[in-house]
């Protein structure tokens, strides 16, 4: 159990820089996670945490101590990778006892550990087999058995389940959660699916272009996204946004097509803002409802439990989720109905959220 | 796939024999024109139907040209060079592929132009340096002035000398120093997962230590491969084991065929020149057979 | 390419390459050096001293008959060797990869001549190619005189022709067939699809997609022409008769190493180390290409 300081730490290669300054701090036992689009820089953080990329400026902190000038075999790290990393010539138990054997633990010691750990994740009837032999679920434990056999102060996952089935996915998210909550080890967590994020997170950090864009909990992350990319980048189908002009009494929308009655809030006329709605947050209604947005169906996604409606909103395009049971025909005429609370402003320019307007009118007339 | 083609398949199935026919007429001529009596092998046509003499000649052949100790000669010099080459190389893709350090391009190319010299072109000289191994050295001393610095200071003279002619060694440390398995090992090091890698430095093993658990067993296959063409290549050398075995206790097999060709004058003893053919070319046949896959593999491999 | 994950201790490293080096060093650079030097002096043999002469070694391989007539055979020995090893093993290659009945067991025993010494199947072809014995000795039944490799430069020549590409048809038939099998089945079945029959497909698919492969093996095997063949040669002609197989690395040790003229085989290694440094040039352009195609 350790706690984690990253204090503006960098990481550039010959040309390019791809960490610019992220500054976290970690609390001992907190489970962690890194979301980004791919490219991001996340795994890089992660790997600079590990020991794995030389740390170009700033400084990383193990339970206090700086880790910068570290091997990672004396950072006490443990890494569940991608692909698993698994050595394909050593039995399930050489691969989950390597790291003993190379720290020089007595074989009969060792053995020991692997069966314990094997038996925490079920694996004992597979100690003999070689990686090949093995399922992706199974390897995947495997995995996390070379990690936790350490009994490391700090678990690291670098998109660990990426490259399992929809099915195994969902049941190896819970496991490790439970298994989080039994060691309860300090652990970093990396991926670019928002789901497992939200799922496993204690903490989340959204990260975009090398730096932090937002660090919060999952439920906060999503009910006030800080920037304009978490905001479409958290929730899935993704939050419309519309973009919009700051005038003397409202905002005009769509090219002025729309306009949204509103105090300025000392926004100078003409400062460009973009407004975004869930598209779980808009209802549908019947088109002519007073005060709902005229809309034209383009396409019906069913999900089964919902569905998901794209229209057409004065040839922008916007989304719509629902639950009700209503099935429009593509080309219909449906009415949109947003509530001032459900809107999130940001600023065009900087991308930053926006929380000095008030809506004035309880629904818009839009 | 659905093909209807019957005269197509026809003739390729002739063709095809055609290329079998020839492939194996000359191992089967050789087979039973060993098996003949002097006689019946000088007739022309040679009669088809092999004779009774087969153990004889085999027997006459093998004192005559001494094979025991050749065949030992042969197998412990192509043994030698099969490993010297799969230890050698392994080392050195190791560190061209896994290392960064000043000059670490210039040694890849150094290595990569050996490559393009086949011994055979540069025979005289490499056997004037075997003659006496350390005359580079020597030669590097000399032209620098340290041996004579190292005379006028210690008093001693530098003369370094140490022969490998009618050596094991001399046989087959030229013939190890070659790009041709480092090439072989480095296409392979550098499919092998950086996460593996990665892995092996977070459960806390150094360079050494993964070069022997992790990447030595991976390189299983590319070592057979390897060791299986090079033990071949090595078996099958002819100009370099003539030359550098001046006397007979270190000659090998291959080499000692010349003392088989029929003098001329006097009826020729194909029977038995055949008989020891036979007995030569049989080792690699059957390493060729036993190891197919690894001599395809290894083939295809060292030539990339 | 690269390797992202490297080991920091780079003196360790180097070590590693350190066995390597100093082989390559001292077989493989100082020879190759002191064959430059050599070439540019004039050698006693046996130690003694040398003189310093330039260019005159070259200037007097360069004027002798002999010497371009090494060359000449070299070159015809590598043109019709290459030639016929690579044709039969394409022809044989292409007709195994489709698979038909019996297709398996051609594919295993068509490589095994690849495996024979050069000299052995060289004593071998002695025989069968004798002109008193043996096979072809029939010929000389019914038209007496008219084969004798002993006595008739071009027989000579035909023989160790034979016997050379008797063993590169091997060779060349296992880059063939791997060259055909790289190609995606997926391809072949869209040819089919799109109404291509099997003489077809070859010609409009395959064979476009294995020339790589041809310019390959065919530097490879004119390489191998001048290296491999000097135990053919040496046990089957001696470089005879009258020089007409005295190809050029057979030439390099007769006067190297009978003749002990080491300046002047140094000099014509020189020349057959530039012979072939151009073709491996030429080969490295084509292995690009090679690349491209996958």
């Amino acid at each position: 159990m350790a706690s984690i300081t990253i204090r503006d730490a960098k990481k550039s290669y010959a040309k390019m820089q791809v960490v610019h300054g992220v500054d976290l701090e970690i609390a001992s036992g907190e489970f962690v996670v890194i979301l980004g689009p791919s490219g991001c820089g996340k795994s890089t953080l992660l790997r600079m945490i590990a020991g794995l990329e030389e740390i170009s400026g700033g400084e990383i902190a193990i339970d206090g101590t700086v880790v910068n000038k570290l091997e990672p075999r004396e950072r006490g790290c443990a890494m569940v990778f991608q692909n698993y990393a698994l050595y394909p010539h050593m039995s399930v138990a050489q691969n989950i006892g390597y790291s003993l054997k190379v720290a020089g633990v007595p074989a009969a010691e060792r053995t020991q550990r692997i069966q314990a750990v094997a038996r925490t994740l079920e694996l004992e009837h597979l100690l003999d087999r070689k990686p090949m032999a093995l399922s992706g679920g199974q390897r995947q434990r495997v995995a996390m058995g070379r990690a936790m056999i350490r009994e490391p102060k700090v678990f690291l996952f670098d998109e660990p389940l990426s490259n399992l089935d929809a099915k195994l996915r969902v049941q190896m998210r819970s496991e490790i959660r439970k298994l989080h909550r039994r060691l309860n080890a300090t652990s970093v967590f990396v991926t670019h699916d928002q789901v497992e994020a939200m799922t496993l997170a204690d903490r989340l950090v959204v990260m975009n272009g090398g730096r932090v864009e937002q660090v919060g909990t999952p439920a906060e992350i999503y009910s006030r996204p800080a920037t304009r990319f978490v905001a479409t980048f958290v929730g899935a189908p993704a939050m419309n946004i519309l973009e919009g002009t700051v005038e003397l009494d409202g905002l005009s929308l769509l090219g002025g097509s729309r306009r949204l009655a509103m105090a300025r809030a000392g926004l100078p006329v003409g400062t460009k803002v973009a407004m975004g709605i869930r598209p779980e947050a808009v209802r549908l209604v019947a088109p002519g409802t007073a005060g709902a947005l005229k809309a034209t169906v383009d396409l019906v996604e069913e999900l089964g439990a919902g569905r998901v409606i794209y229209v057409d909103l004065d040839g922008a395009p916007f989304s719509v989720m629902t639950s009700e049971a209503v099935h429009p025909e593509p080309g219909s005429a449906v009415g949109l109905k947003i509530l001032p609370e459900d809107m999130h402003f940001f600023s065009s320019e900087t991308g930053g959220r926006l929380d000095v307007f008030k809506v004035s009118v309880p629904e818009p007339a839009l | 796939m659905v093909e209807r083609t019957p005269i197509l398949n026809f003739v390729t199935h002739v063709i095809l024999f055609l290329g079998f026919l020839m492939a194996v007429a000359p191992f089967v001529i050789v087979a039973i024109a060993s098996s003949h009596n002097l006689k019946d092998v000088n007739d022309v046509p040679m009669p088809l139907l092999p004779g009774s003499d087969f153990w004889i000649n085999i027997k006459t052949a093998w004192t005559t040209a001494d094979l025991g100790p050749k065949l030992l000669n042969s197998f412990i010099m192509a043994t030698g060079v099969a490993a010297g080459k799969v230890i050698i190389s392994a080392l050195t893709a190791f560190s061209i592929v896994y290392f960064r350090y000043p000059g670490r391009t210039f040694i890849f190319w150094l290595i990569f132009v050996t490559l393009m010299l086949p011994l055979e072109v540069r025979i005289v000289p490499t056997y004037a340096v075997v003659a006496n191994v350390l005359s580079p050295y020597q030669a590097i001393l000399d032209v620098t002035g340290l041996s004579w610095l190292i005379e006028k200071v210690s008093g001693v003279q530098v003369s370094l000398s140490l022969g490998l002619l009618n050596s094991y060694s001399g046989l087959i440390l030229p013939l190890i120093a070659t790009a041709t398995g480092t090439f072989l090992y480095r296409q392979f090091f550098l499919t092998v997962p950086d996460e593996l890698t990665e892995a092996a430095r977070m459960d806390g093993a150094g360079a050494l230590r993964f070069f022997i658990d992790i990447l030595l067993p991976l390189s299983r296959n590319n070592m057979a491969a390897l060791g299986t063409i090079m033990f071949l290549w090595a078996w099958n050398q002819y100009l370099w084991p003539l030359l550098i075995t001046t006397d007979q206790s270190h000659a090998t097999a291959v080499t000692e065929l010349k003392q088989l060709i029929p003098n001329v004058g006097g009826i020729p003893e194909w029977n038995i020149a055949m008989a020891g053919t036979l007995i030569v070319m049989l080792p690699p046949l059957i390493v060729v057979v036993a190891m197919q896959r690894w001599f395809v593999r290894g083939l295809i491999a060292t030539e990339k | 390419m690269e390797k992202r994950v490297t080991f920091s201790r780079w003196t360790i490293g180097i070590l590693f390459a350190v066995p390597q080096l100093l082989l390559i060093f001292t077989f493989f650079y100082w020879p190759a050096g002191q064959a430059v030097y050599w070439s540019l002096t004039l050698q006693q043999p046996w130690g003694g001293g040398n003189i310093w002469v330039g260019l005159d070694n070259f200037r007097s391989i360069l004027s002798s008959a002999d010497y371009w007539n090494s060359i000449t055979a070299s070159l015809v020995f590598a043109g019709i060797s290459t030639g016929l090893a690579m044709f039969i093993a394409l022809v044989l290659a292409a007709l195994t990869d489709r698979q038909l009945t019996g297709s398996r067991f051609y594919r295993v025993v068509l490589i095994w001549p690849y495996g024979i010494a050069a000299p052995a199947l060289a004593l071998a072809f002695r025989f069968i190619l004798a002109p008193e014995a043996g096979f072809l000795a029939v010929v000389n039944r019914m038209w007496p005189g008219i084969w004798d490799p002993g006595l008739d430069g071009a027989d000579a020549m035909a023989s160790i022709i034979a016997a050379f590409s008797w063993k590169y048809v091997g060779y060349n038939f296992i880059f063939f067939l791997a060259a055909f099998q790289a190609i995606p089945r997926s391809l072949i079945e869209a040819a089919a699809m799109d109404g291509s029959g099997v003489i077809r497909r070859f010609w409009d698919i395959q064979f476009p997609l294995i020339t790589p492969t041809i310019f390959f093996l065919l530097v490879i095997n004119i390489t191998e022409s001048f290296q491999d063949s000097f135990g053919i040669v040496d046990i089957m002609t001696s470089g005879g008769p009258a020089n007409a197989t005295n190809l050029m690395v057979y030439k390099i040790y007769s006067d190297g190493f009978k003749g002990l003229d080491y300046s002047g085989a140094a000099a014509q290694s020189i020349i057959l180390m530039l012979l072939i440094i151009v073709l491996t040039i030429f080969q490295f352009r084509f292995i690009e290409r090679r690349v491209h195609y996958r």
